[in-house]
């Protein structure tokens, strides 16, 4: 095999319609499908022998920890980067995830999920950055379960799966869930438990998860989003119980 | 003061992020730019760890030993000062991000568990799993966002920062940055500006590095007056796993967790380190470590089926250990690679990683530009020659924390409305870059840019990295000045007005190759061996001559390099050997 057949659905503006296009790049021993792109990027020639514009694309790490070059690779989605040619299907097919809006190519944007996270109030609420000394003490078996979660690189494959999400419902999406479990599991971020929890009842929230459990399928760091989800819906069930006797 | 000053930091990494968190806590608006969303920053690689002197094993450490080996480690190139400061609040840099909420593996008792890197004999590196950098960013992001949603932090993610704007005097006195979307140009007035834009790996085409660690930032500040220092210094890692798109890391943790390197000679696995540095066998730093690799496959042509290849053996650690501590960087190579590491010796080679030399700067972060600071990777400071594994990621955070007050004062004692610029100033700024774009989109030579990018990587790792000779390095030189040549005949293949990233990456290119020379001529500059910077025909290090800081000022003819001494004001230099 001297070329691989790629097929990628394209777009040029955000108001424009999408369109497909085939390109054959040069193969070469393990790799992945940033190298094909960039191949692309370095003679921009479809399939048909036509000048066209390179395909443009988001990465940063290529190591699976940034997130950033998330798409989905013949129908599934998930990294570029670690997508490894050898192992997949001809023709290949690159789409932009359909659950974010599309800004051009492969590129989307996801900045709703970076809203999420300030509306969950992800983070500890410390005193200041001087120094006050070492955090609280914690269990090995407590901070090997609390480092599954804290894995979770924003990359929107746990959304793009999930039925619940798309860009006309309010549904947060299981990353959100993950990263609550993660902060009101520490001993600090309990502190501010409520919060968190407030964050996730209601319209949007917790409730809206029809356990279709296609997130801890489609997430690349293995995070036990289900997991998550089940406990959370216990806390926050005890919580609203709590405000209605209140 | 009738304005609160403004503040704008370059940068979403933890040098950056770090920065923002100190104005923002001091009560100041703060601009944040980065290409990438923040916690999508090349800190994230960051497998290894952070280095503190906490000595929680009882071995005797301290933050003076820790101060020691950093300047040994760096063969004294490094001015004293910042490091010492560094060492010192390494303990509570790594309580802070305890404090958190950072997931650091923990000891039986439940405290911070710390590991063994290179350089050092104490177990002095505190870890998240193999995911460390990845924590870290985290945490500071989420502290960010609490600024954010406080209404002190205002974040441009997804801009690329163009320039620099001076006044007279000069000073800088704002930004020029552009929308990766909609391409939009814009000045943003600050009274101080803070770099914190990483390393410069994509000069050398495939690195360690992320995509946009081009140092193009660090470059257009050079171009603009400020000074680059120790351009030559540029450490490369001893283990790292070649790839089409980008050369990937294998942590030095790996061997802090009993990893040995080997090559088959005489049908047995001769584990060279060992034999060659008994006392810190597979843990020597990096450059001594790296160099041994070129010794073993070039000189002895011991590499593994005569490829430059040595192996990086696991497979004697059981495997739920294994799981426990490197799970993340194991899981990487067999990820890209398809081979178990826990079955099958990795094959590794040395590969570009870190960016010791950077923007010039003093013990205030300030570059020689007033108003112009610098933070992280893409300062000078601390390093020295080469640098210890675990104390990048704590430079970086150290370097924020000292840069952020830093700016506060420095723009707090600007006379209120004496230095204001006039609003044309900044407008002018800008019209220049948006011109400048005008005629890149107009570019139409047959050139492609990402081919010259692949020559003058090629080029640069071959001859400016672990072996270098003055005959080669001239050649890069003019080679360099014929790919500049060669750049003013790109094409661009897109002229599109709507997320261009074709456009963006000429310019980095352009300001790539600016820095590349900056490199090249440091090292040929430079005649002995000190660290990363190894000359064969001058073996040794020569403190009579060299030990002095490498200045670079850009000129229409090319880098002028000027040299100033070191300050070695605690520990006085003294032979560095790991044998
Ligand atoms: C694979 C790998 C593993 C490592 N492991 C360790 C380790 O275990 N321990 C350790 O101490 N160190 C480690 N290092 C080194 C360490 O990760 C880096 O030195 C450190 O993270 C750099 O941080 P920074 O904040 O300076 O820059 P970065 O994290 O690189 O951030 C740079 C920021 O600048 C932004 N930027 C760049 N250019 C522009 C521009 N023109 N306009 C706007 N924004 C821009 C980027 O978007 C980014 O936000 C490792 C490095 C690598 C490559
Ligand atoms: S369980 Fe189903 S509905 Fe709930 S978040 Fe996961 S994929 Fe979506
Ligand atoms: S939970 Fe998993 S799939 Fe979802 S954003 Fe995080 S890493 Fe990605």
């Amino acid at each position: 095999m001297t070329t691989i057949r790629l097929k990628i659905r394209r777009r040029e503006r955000p108001d424009t319609s999408g369109y497909w296009e085939e390109f054959d790049v040069p193969y070469r021993q393990h790799m992945n499908i940033i190298s094909a792109l960039q191949a692309i990027r370095r003679s921009p020639v479809n399939a048909a022998g036509e000048t066209t514009k390179p395909v443009v694309w988001e990465s940063n790490c290529l190591e699976e920890v940034c997130g950033a070059c998330t798409m989905v690779i013949n129908g599934k989605v998930r990294q570029a980067c670690s997508a490894l040619v050898d192992k997949l299907e001809q023709p290949i097919t690159l789409e932009p995830m359909s659950k974010f809006p599309c800004v051009r190519d492969l590129i989307v944007d996801r900045s709703a999920m970076f809203s999420t996270l300030k509306k969950i109030r992800a983070w500890i609420p410390i005193d200041g950055t001087h120094n006050l000394g070492p955090g609280p003490k914690i269990a090995p078996s407590v901070q090997e379960k609390a480092y599954e979660y804290s894995r979770c690189m924003t990359c929107g494959c746990c959304v793009e799966a999930c039925p619940q999400f798309n860009d006309r419902s309010p549904f947060i999406g299981a990353f959100a869930f993950g990263q609550v479990e993660l902060f009101n599991s520490h001993p600090t971020g309990a502190l501010n438990k409520y919060e968190r929890l407030d964050a996730i009842m209601g319209q949007g929230g917790i409730t809206d998860c029809g356990n279709a459990q296609n997130c801890v399928r489609a997430c690349p760091k293995q995070i036990p989003l289900t997991d998550a989800i089940a406990g959370l819906g216990w806390e926050t069930t005890k919580r609203a119980i709590h405000k209605l006797l209140k | 003061m009738a304005a609160k000053p403004q503040f704008v930091v370059i940068g979403g990494g933890l040098a950056g992020l770090m920065t923002t968190i100190k104005i923002a806590e001091a009560g100041f608006p703060v601009q944040i730019f980065s290409t990438v969303p923040c916690r999508r920053s090349h800190s994230v690689c960051a497998q290894g760890g952070i280095n503190a002197s906490v000595n929680t094993k009882g071995e005797g450490d301290s933050p003076q030993q820790h101060f020691y080996e950093t300047i040994l480690g760096g063969d004294f190139l490094a001015n004293q000062e910042l490091p010492k400061g560094m060492c010192e609040a390494a303990p509570a840099i790594v309580f802070m991000f305890d404090r958190m909420g950072v997931q650091f593996n923990r000891t039986p008792e439940g405290n911070l568990d710390f590991r063994r890197f290179g350089g050092t004999l104490y177990h002095r590196t505190a870890f998240a799993g193999s995911t460390t950098g990845q924590q870290l960013i985290y945490a500071l992001d989420e502290q960010v966002r609490r600024h954010e949603a406080g209404g002190l932090v205002q974040r441009f993610e997804g801009w690329e920062f163009l320039s620099p704007v001076s006044a007279d005097g000069p000073r800088c006195v704002g930004v020029v940055a552009q929308n990766l979307h909609t391409m939009e140009i814009r000045a943003f007035r600050a009274d101080a500006v803070i770099m914190a834009t990483g390393g410069v790996g994509a000069i050398y085409g495939r690195s360690t590095n992320s995509v946009n660690c081009t140092g193009s930032a660090q470059s257009a500040c050079y171009q603009q007056g400020a000074v680059y220092a120790n351009g030559e210094f540029i450490q490369v890692h001893p283990t790292a796993v070649p790839g089409e798109d980008k050369t990937r890391l294998i942590s030095e943790g790996v061997r802090g967790e009993g990893g040995r390197v080997w090559v088959p000679k005489d049908g047995k696995p001769w584990y060279f380190l060992e034999e060659w540095y008994p006392k810190y066998g597979n843990l020597v730093p990096r450059d001594v470590a790296s160099r041994a690799i070129y010794k073993i496959v070039y000189e002895l042509k011991l590499g593994v089926n005569g490829q430059p290849i040595v192996y990086l053996d696991v497979t004697h650690i059981p495997r739920d250990r294994l799981e426990r501590k490197l799970a993340g960087i194991l899981e990487i190579y067999e990820k890209f690679i398809g081979d178990d590491p826990a079955k099958i010796p990795m094959k590794v080679f040395p590969g570009v990683h870190y960016t010791m030399g950077g923007l010039w700067i003093d013990d205030r972060h300030m570059t020689n530009i007033p108003g112009l600071f610098a933070a992280g990777e893409c300062d000078y400071q601390y390093h020295g020659a080469n640098r210890l594994g675990a104390n990048s990621l704590l430079s970086c955070v150290y370097g924020g924390m000292v840069a952020g007050p830093a700016a506060v004062v420095y723009a707090k004692g600007l006379t209120n409305g004496a230095y204001a610029p006039p609003p044309s100033l900044l407008e002018q700024a800008a019209r220049r870059e948006r011109e400048y774009t005008a005629r890149l989109l107009k570019m139409d030579g047959p050139e492609n840019p990402h081919i010259l990018h692949d020559a003058m990587g090629k080029m640069m790792i071959e001859h400016v990295t672990v072996v270098r000779h003055n005959k080669s390095l001239e050649a890069t030189d003019s080679q360099l000045c014929e790919l500049q040549q060669r750049w003013q005949k790109i094409g661009l293949p897109d002229r599109g007005g709507w997320a261009n990233a074709e456009v963006l990456f000429a310019r980095q290119l352009y300001n790539m190759l600016q820095l590349a020379r900056v490199i090249t001529r440091g090292a040929l500059a430079r005649n002995e061996s000190r660290g990363a910077h190894y000359k064969p025909d001058f073996p040794d290090r020569n403190d009579a001559e060299w030990l002095k800081t490498t200045k670079a000022s850009w000129t229409a003819d090319g880098p002028r390099l000027e040299y100033e001494p070191v300050n070695i004001k605690y520990i006085e230099p003294k032979l560095r050997s790991y044998v």
